[in-house]
């Protein structure tokens, strides 16, 4: 058949069969994930902000395919695909979004803050720009530690501008340490398109008078973004110093779910949609002969299927009890046994001392909650007026 | 014993703990080869090296958040920040990140760190050098907040706070640098987080004193005994995170008083805090109302004598007390 065949070009650039099939698998997980969580956004089974990665699906898995089981990711409140690429259970990541306890963070961070210690994705975040000191600590550690990873570190074009940007990069080159910073340049920072935020919006040269020379890639194109990053991460590895990468990519989608748009054109997410790396890059594989549109069909069927799935254990999870608001803040043991602390719920004002010595059940707010007594606003009111 | 000054228990501290354990390190601005704005770190970059005791650059809040970043993935970085007022570049590191990571991401992961930052007025350094921020660090669910006043419970505390699992904010005072006595000669000499010192015995009154201020309490609290025949618990909690809230009110049931002195500033302060958990505690057992000695409402000021009635000294400890006693309540 004629659509089957390939241009010599194309046939050379693609990776293996299997591992192509792969990252269109990825691809296609992450699209179809974000499409649902959207959806469940509408139906208030999400809540908070939520920032969808659909058009960047590209960027992200062809980076985090260059990475090795051992190597970092740290990526922004934009995260949901990047902690799926790297392996994390779709149920898990979808739990998360529901606040519920099997979610990865057990309901906490929620959308913008995933994180996944066992895949080595090392956390969205919620401030922009707040993750590349972080990065640079773990490239720290590695160097440190005489420890065979690398960081690959996230962060959008708005981050550019943030004070962070200039110090790490500058530290990182100072220090030589193991660090691919990849600026995904999805052409807004928020709302404010690249060249009415940043001066310079030749993005990879940012990072040069600091001493970190940068590269570029299409961050549409898979195959190219996987190629950059691995040579990115080689000279990270090999060299001792750090790189800064530009990914060039489009979000389809709004910055989060309350986003009117009204900083851009039709034209021109219609420009770029046509470039959509799910479908440019299914196609090639079709062209090649990797697949053919059956196979593809049924690929993305899984995706649904998947997603499907995911939703129905998020919905399936509970919410956290009540009884864990106060789990996880600190590591508890014999030098810090408890803290004091005030919580309206209870009649004794000092929760949290000494309570990791505490038989649960005999904490006050314990029996309340197990008595589903939660004082209400109501109760509240009432009390103000004794 | 040795006596030894508040900085040199510092920096006994930090040498033992980084003999003690590989994976502590330093990192901070003009630590090394300077020796430390302070000299808190003097000699340190000889003996460990330049992997272990690194300068920085002037980028506070990406120092801090590298110490974060390490901390994540195995080391225990120890960050010096050269004044408190500098912590505010760094602020979003430490409580953004270091103090929400491990709550936000479900416990996955611990910040096993140290920010030491020196505070208090004195030194004629004017509003961006002077200030004592205890309060902003106590409003902070999951960070540790340490204020040693004596050179024993500096070396103790901050080798507490070294080895602990949780991101330490260690609040030393460039007054006290200088400040001698006697620490033991125990290399595992630590102090415990959480467990207030009573420095002095009385039953008329509960004096609580904060980083500096604990000896401007003792010192009011012996003229207080001298001139006024008022005896004064006074009670050093050394640190505000976790707070050794028992050992206050135990004072405050015994002597039904209490003044609270802070050099910090007096709206949303550590006293008012304090206040606010002895009355809902202690209301019954209170003779008079809770007073409260603290730095003046202001920004720090150059001029000496604007500077010098800017922050407490004995004689506002002693007015305090004894208006306690004016103020009875019937």
């Amino acid at each position: 058949m004629a659509e089957r065949v390939a241009q010599p070009a194309e046939l050379a650039r693609l990776p293996e069969p299997g591992v192509a099939r792969e990252w269109l698998a990825a691809m296609m997980l992450i699209r179809r994930f974000e499409e649902r969580a959207g959806e469940m956004y509408a139906k208030a089974k999400v809540g908070g902000f939520l920032h969808l990665a659909i058009g960047e699906e590209a960027t992200i898995v062809g980076s985090t395919r260059a990475l090795r089981e051992q190597d970092y990711l740290i990526s922004t409140y934009r995260s949901h695909g990047h902690t799926l690429a790297r392996g994390s259970d779709p149920n898990r990541v979808m739990a998360e979004l529901f606040g519920r306890v099997d979610g990865l963070c057990k309901g906490r961070g929620g959308s913008m803050h995933m994180f996944d210690l066992d895949k080595r994705f090392m956390g969205g975040y919620g401030i922009v720009g707040g993750n590349l000191p972080l990065a640079a600590g773990f490239a720290l550690a590695s160097d440190y530690l005489g420890r065979d990873e690398v960081t690959l570190c996230q962060f959008g074009d708005g981050a550019s501008n943030q004070g962070t940007f200039g110090e790490t990069m500058n530290l990182a080159a100072l220090w030589r340490l193991p660090v691919v910073f990849m600026v995904t340049n999805n052409q807004f920072g928020m709302g404010t398109a690249l060249e009415r935020h940043s001066a310079v919006t030749d993005l990879m040269r940012k990072g040069e008078g600091f001493g970190v020379p940068g590269m570029r890639c299409d961050g549409m194109d898979i195959v190219d973004t996987y190629n950059v990053t691995s040579e990115a991460l080689r000279i990270v590895r090999e060299e001792r110093r750090p790189v800064l990468v530009e990914a060039v990519t489009y979000r389809f989608r709004g910055h989060s779910m309350a986003d009117p748009e009204e900083y851009r054109t039709k034209e021109q997410v219609d420009a770029w949609r046509k470039r959509d790396p799910l479908a440019v890059f299914g196609d090639q594989l079709v062209a090649a002969g990797v697949l053919d549109n059956d196979e593809r069909a049924a690929m993305d069927h899984e995706a649904i299927e998947r997603v499907d799935r995911a939703v129905a254990f998020a919905d399936a999870s509970p919410h956290p009890s009540p009884n864990d608001l106060y789990d996880d803040i600190y590591v508890l043991g014999d030098q810090v046994r408890g803290w004091y602390s005030v919580d309206e719920r209870t009649p004794t004002p000092h929760r949290g001392e000494d309570e990791s010595a505490m038989d649960r059940a005999d904490l006050p707010h314990a029996a309340e909650h197990a008595g589903g007594t939660t004082p209400k606003p109501a109760d509240d009111a009432q009390r103000g007026e004794d | 014993m040795a006596v030894m000054r508040y900085r040199e228990a510092l920096n006994a501290a930090l040498r033992e703990e980084m003999q003690r354990d590989p994976n502590v390190l330093l990192m901070g601005e003009d630590i090394g080869v300077f020796n430390g704005a302070f000299k808190v770190t003097a000699g340190l970059l000889d003996e460990f090296g330049e992997k272990r005791v690194r300068d920085t650059p002037i980028s506070e809040n990406t120092i801090v958040g590298m110490g974060v970043g390490a901390a994540m993935t195995g080391l225990r970085p120890v960050v010096e920040l050269m004044t408190i007022n500098f912590s505010l570049l760094a602020m979003d590191q430490i409580v953004n990140h270091a103090a929400s990571i491990r709550y936000m991401f479900g416990g996955q992961v611990k910040v096993p760190m140290v920010v030491r930052m020196p505070q208090g007025a004195g030194h004629q350094l004017g509003p961006t050098h002077s200030h004592s921020w205890e309060a902003l660090f106590l409003h902070v669910p999951g960070l540790l907040v340490a204020a040693p006043t004596t050179a024993a419970d500096a070396k103790g505390l901050l080798k507490s706070a070294i080895r602990d699992d949780n991101p330490v904010v260690f609040i030393e005072h460039e007054y006290l640098y200088g400040q001698r006595g006697e620490v033991p000669d125990d290399d595992d000499h630590t102090v415990r987080f959480g467990e207030a010192a009573i420095r002095r015995e009385g039953s008329d009154v509960t004096i609580v004193g904060i980083s500096r201020m604990a000896l401007t309490a003792f010192r009011a609290a012996r003229t207080l005994s001298d001139e006024h025949a008022i005896e004064a618990d006074v009670i050093d909690p050394r640190t505000l995170r976790p707070l050794d809230l028992d050992t206050i009110l135990a004072s405050v049931r015994k002597t039904n008083r209490c003044v609270i002195v802070e050099e910090g500033w007096p709206h949303g302060g550590v006293g008012a805090n304090l206040a606010a958990l002895i009355q809902e505690q202690a209301f019954d057992d209170l003779d008079a109302p809770i007073q409260r000695v603290t730095g003046a409402d202001v920004p720090m000021p150059y001029s000496k004598p604007l500077e010098q009635i800017a922050f407490p000294h004995e004689p506002q400890v002693v007015d305090a007390v004894l208006a306690t006693f004016r103020d009875r309540v019937s």
